[in-house]
């Protein structure tokens, strides 16, 4: 069921409330990411992937959506649990002993909406260029999605995924890179110069889309309905999506600082009163 | 009385020629089986399954990372994908690919690696993985299969298809003597290949024909060894171990990998929690390779048919002492 921007935009608002609060109870987590993705996560799984419920893990006639950047698991969880994967209460369970909700997404625990473990980073777009492979092989319609970070290019596997997905015509596939220009120790231009990212993705034989406000929901809706019409074309295609690192929350904009730290409890109100309760907190 | 004597030695061919062989079966039987391989196609005998099957064959380029991410995804859609490169670049090139996308998500990956250990030859220690099954091992869920010969590498390479999760199928270059065409495979089921009260010889991979050789030569001598070809090492069949060894008082394990984490390693921590006994262990003591032929190698890093007979010696005045 296809939401509309307004209830995108609402959700979105709920989806950051739940991220603040998940990384400020277990005091850990990756907020940064997490916040400046929360429209593409919210636009996929609210107005594109289409899923069966209950989950079921080999997805045949479903899109299948791969976390390459696992970090970010946070913002995954909120989503998952308010589109009815698990239950929302769950979320109050992230990182904590026993909980099905890990640090980084695994399938271990069976958490319904994960299917393979990420976090150790570059390798989502394998794992994704392997399903789309296999989904055309089967004839079945069903795309993949794929979301990295941009400081994980850094890690060589992904260039070899972007060629063989090139080369064996992965045309089912839609590739986000959420392009933050942050990473751990800094921008990414100071820890690894990426250079010039779309005449790379275009050199490996991708058709590259551009995507100048990541966190607008209009644009992203926009954008992902536009890959969707290049797909089918023998070529792979790549978002490149320009975003904010922590978007939401005023003193968490912009800075690689608040990539893996949890607020404190100043901070989280803080937060908290930036962003609406839409939805009803879990 | 199991006897050596009986075991019928039907020909000589490289134990990658049965994996080429049990692919093409494997497929034949399941439609779902796919296979990938690292620019080593030819090295690994899959040409014949890419002839019949050009659809479910993956080139993939030098770029084992990504292979083995592409397996996983391939996995989740329920493919049976094989992955065919060298045992070094399997393995240790890609551990963490494979800890965290298939062995920790349980995917049903079969990852299969020719050309292991010493008898790789003339290529050097750069390509001799001496390693693998120590890293392979202990990752949790993992099945960890070494054949002996040509005819088992057919039948595991099968019997894999039809066992879900991920497993590691370890096998070689040169050619060797095929002796099993007798015996049932079955995954973590040991096999005796002779009986005798004296020694029990655990062997896994090449090292089980070295070990049948020295079977008979000490039995010439009047010591008479159980002869256990421990194929599966995860799971490792215990009672089969713990039975022997609860006659024979002693054991000799031999594999063509380091001494660390290995076989002998795996079997000593079993006799240790239930049956301490006396072990020794022919394996390559902590150092690399180097280029030379198959049979000069595993002579001179101690792991020849004599070595085997000294090991055994050995273990049997420890028994007494």
């Amino acid at each position: 069921m296809k939401k509309d921007l307004d209830s995108l935009r609402a959700l979105a608002s709920q989806v950051r409330r739940d991220i603040v609060r998940m990384v400020y109870q277990c005091q850990s987590g990756h907020p940064g990411g997490s916040l400046g993705c929360t429209e593409y996560m919210v636009a996929l799984y609210g107005a594109h992937l289409r899923y069966n419920l209950p989950f079921n893990m080999e997805g045949k006639n479903e899109d299948l959506f791969f976390l390459s950047n696992g970090h970010i698991s946070a913002l995954w969880y909120s989503v998952l649990s308010r589109h009815g994967f698990f239950p929302v209460s769950e979320l109050a369970t992230f990182r904590k002993i026993n909980t099905r909700l890990q640090g980084h997404p695994a399938t271990h625990e069976g958490l319904p909406g994960v299917r393979v473990a990420s976090g150790s980073l570059g390798q989502g777009l394998s794992v994704g260029v392997g399903a789309a492979l296999a989904k055309k092989l089967d004839s079945d319609p069903g795309l993949v999605f794929v979301l990295t970070g941009d400081g994980e290019l850094d890690e060589g596997q992904n260039w070899e995924a972007i060629m063989s997905a090139a080369h064996h015509g992965v045309d089912n596939l839609i590739v986000t890179v959420d392009w933050n220009g942050q990473q751990i120790d800094g921008p990414t231009e100071k820890v690894m110069n990426l250079g010039d990212l779309p005449a790379k993705w275009r050199a490996f034989g991708w058709d590259v889309l551009l995507l100048e406000n990541g966190n607008d929901m209009e644009e992203v809706v926009r954008s992902l309905d536009e890959a969707k019409s290049r797909l089918h074309q023998h070529k792979p295609v790549v978002i490149l999506m320009k975003t904010v690192m922590g978007y939401g929350v005023d003193f968490m904009m912009g800075s690689h600082k608040w990539h893996g730290v949890a607020p404190n409890e100043e901070q989280c109100k803080n937060a908290l009163a930036q962003l609406p309760e839409t939805l009803g907190d879990y | 009385m199991i006897n050596i004597n009986d075991l019928m030695v039907t020909g000589k061919k490289a134990t990658r020629d049965g994996f080429g062989t049990g692919l093409l079966e494997a497929a034949r039987q399941n439609k779902e089986v796919v296979g990938l391989t690292a620019d080593l196609m030819g090295s690994l005998k899959m040409d014949e399954f890419k002839k019949e099957f050009p659809e479910r064959f993956f080139q993939m380029g030098i770029a084992e990372a990504n292979m083995m991410g592409v397996a996983a995804g391939m996995a989740i859609t329920g493919k049976i994908p094989y992955t065919g490169t060298f045992a070094n670049f399997s393995t240790g090139r890609v551990y963490d690919q494979i800890r965290q996308s298939i062995a920790y998500s349980h995917k049903n990956v079969k990852i299969c690696a020719s050309h292991a250990g010493l008898t790789l030859g003339e290529d050097g220690a750069t390509h001799q993985i001496l390693e693998d099954i120590s890293m392979m091992r202990t990752l949790p869920g993992m099945t960890v299969i070494v054949p002996c010969d040509a005819y088992q590498t057919h039948q595991a390479t099968v019997a894999i298809s039809k066992h879900y999760g991920p497993v590691y199928l370890r096998f070689g270059r040169p050619a060797w003597p095929i002796f099993t065409e007798a015996l049932p495979f079955e995954i973590g089921k040991a096999q005796v290949l002779n009986e005798g009260s004296d020694v029990t010889l655990v062997a896994t991979g090449h090292l089980v024909w070295n070990g049948v050789e020295a079977v008979k030569l000490l039995a010439l001598e009047g010591i008479h060894c159980d002869l256990i070809n421990m194929h599966t090492l995860k799971p490792l069949d215990q009672s089969t171990l713990l039975e022997s060894a609860g006659k024979t008082k002693c054991v000799v394990t031999a594999e063509e990998h380091q001494i660390n984490g290995g076989l002998g390693d795996a079997v000593a921590a079993v006799l240790a929690r239930n049956l301490p006994v006396p072990q020794e262990f022919v394996a390559v003591q902590d150092s690399f390779g180097e280029s030379g032929k198959p049979d000069e190698l595993l002579i001179k890093y101690g792991l020849g048919v004599q070595d085997i007979v000294k090991a055994v010696k050995r273990v049997l005045a420890r028994k007494k002492a």
